[in-house]
């Protein structure tokens, strides 16, 4: 993804849209492959594969919080770092802004994307509706990851109502 | 004497947090001259600490000098960082960096 980033930058554009795909080809098959061969039927084996795509997506975000702010001290508080989420990173991992962003300014934010790409390509609606917690799990890391470098600790929960419209609740922990 | 600078490093990114001057600056400029050493500090976005000690006699680095050094660290801590294999908060192990940062040294004295 830090390549991607850098692909943009040389303004190949036909590159990026190449990265993009790869990326979305990569984690169909991630899930595919740590959600399948479980002979553990019980939710223990669900809920250890959840957390390991988290855990990729943690260790990736936490890489892309050190590699995209540019120069500029970006990050004073909270709410500059839900923004450098919703426009730096998702762009750089997406292609695309996030498309809402509402908070309690209690620490809760809800970030709302209403075309999401890792889902598009699943269908639109209510099908697939239990499917898609899965391929949600590495992006909830990536944001949490990315938050940590960022120096704030927090719990990332995705939620679906109709694909591919999806959200993702943050909540900053006060330590 | 590191230590002593990291609190001046630590006093510098709270002044800099009550001032409502848009610091945008990540580089902190030299920290404080002694007789012997001068330390130069940089901080990151993600809030990890560059500090570089100089030798007095060398009154050959300017400024921009100083400020390239730290952006060439900050490069090479990065790509540290996206390596899969180091798991943060780990010392630095990787050679690529250590030849980075001693290729800058030999270029100084």
């Amino acid at each position: 993804m830090g390549s991607g980033g850098v692909a943009r930058e040389r303004g190949g554009a036909r590159r990026r849209m190449a990265d993009a795909v790869l990326f979305e080809f990569l984690h169909t098959e991630m899930v595919a492959e740590l959600w399948a061969p479980d002979p553990d039927p019980g939710s223990g084996g669900k809920k250890k594969s959840l957390s390991v795509l988290e855990g990729l997506g943690f260790r990736v975000g936490q890489a892309l919080g050190e590699r995209l702010p540019r120069e500029t001290l970006a990050v004073r508080e909270e709410l500059d770092a839900l923004k450098f989420l919703c426009k730096d990173l998702w762009a750089a991992t997406f292609q695309k802004h996030m498309d809402g962003l509402r908070t309690n300014h209690q620490g809760t934010y809800v970030l709302q994307d209403n075309n999401f790409p890792l889902l598009i390509t699943m269908g639109s609606g209510s099908q697939y509706l239990e499917e898609a917690p899965k391929f949600l799990a590495f992006t909830c890391g990536l944001l949490c990851g990315a938050l940590h470098t960022l120096g704030f600790q927090s719990l990332v929960t995705a939620s679906v109502t109709s694909l591919p419209a999806c959200k993702f609740q943050v909540v900053i922990q006060k330590s | 004497m590191v230590h002593t600078s990291l609190d001046v490093v630590d006093e510098k990114i709270s002044a800099m947090g009550k001032a409502l001057v848009d610091q945008r600056e990540l580089y902190l400029g030299l920290l404080y001259p002694t007789e012997d050493y001068k330390v130069y500090g940089y901080v990151t976005n993600s809030k990890v600490k560059f500090v570089m000690v100089v030798d007095s006699s060398n009154t050959a680095l300017r400024d921009n000098e100083i400020r390239s050094m730290f952006r060439k660290l900050h490069n090479s801590y990065t790509d540290v960082m996206c390596n899969p294999f180091y798991n943060p908060g780990d010392r630095i192990q990787s050679r690529a960096f250590e030849n980075m940062v001693t290729s800058m040294m030999i270029q100084v004295c």
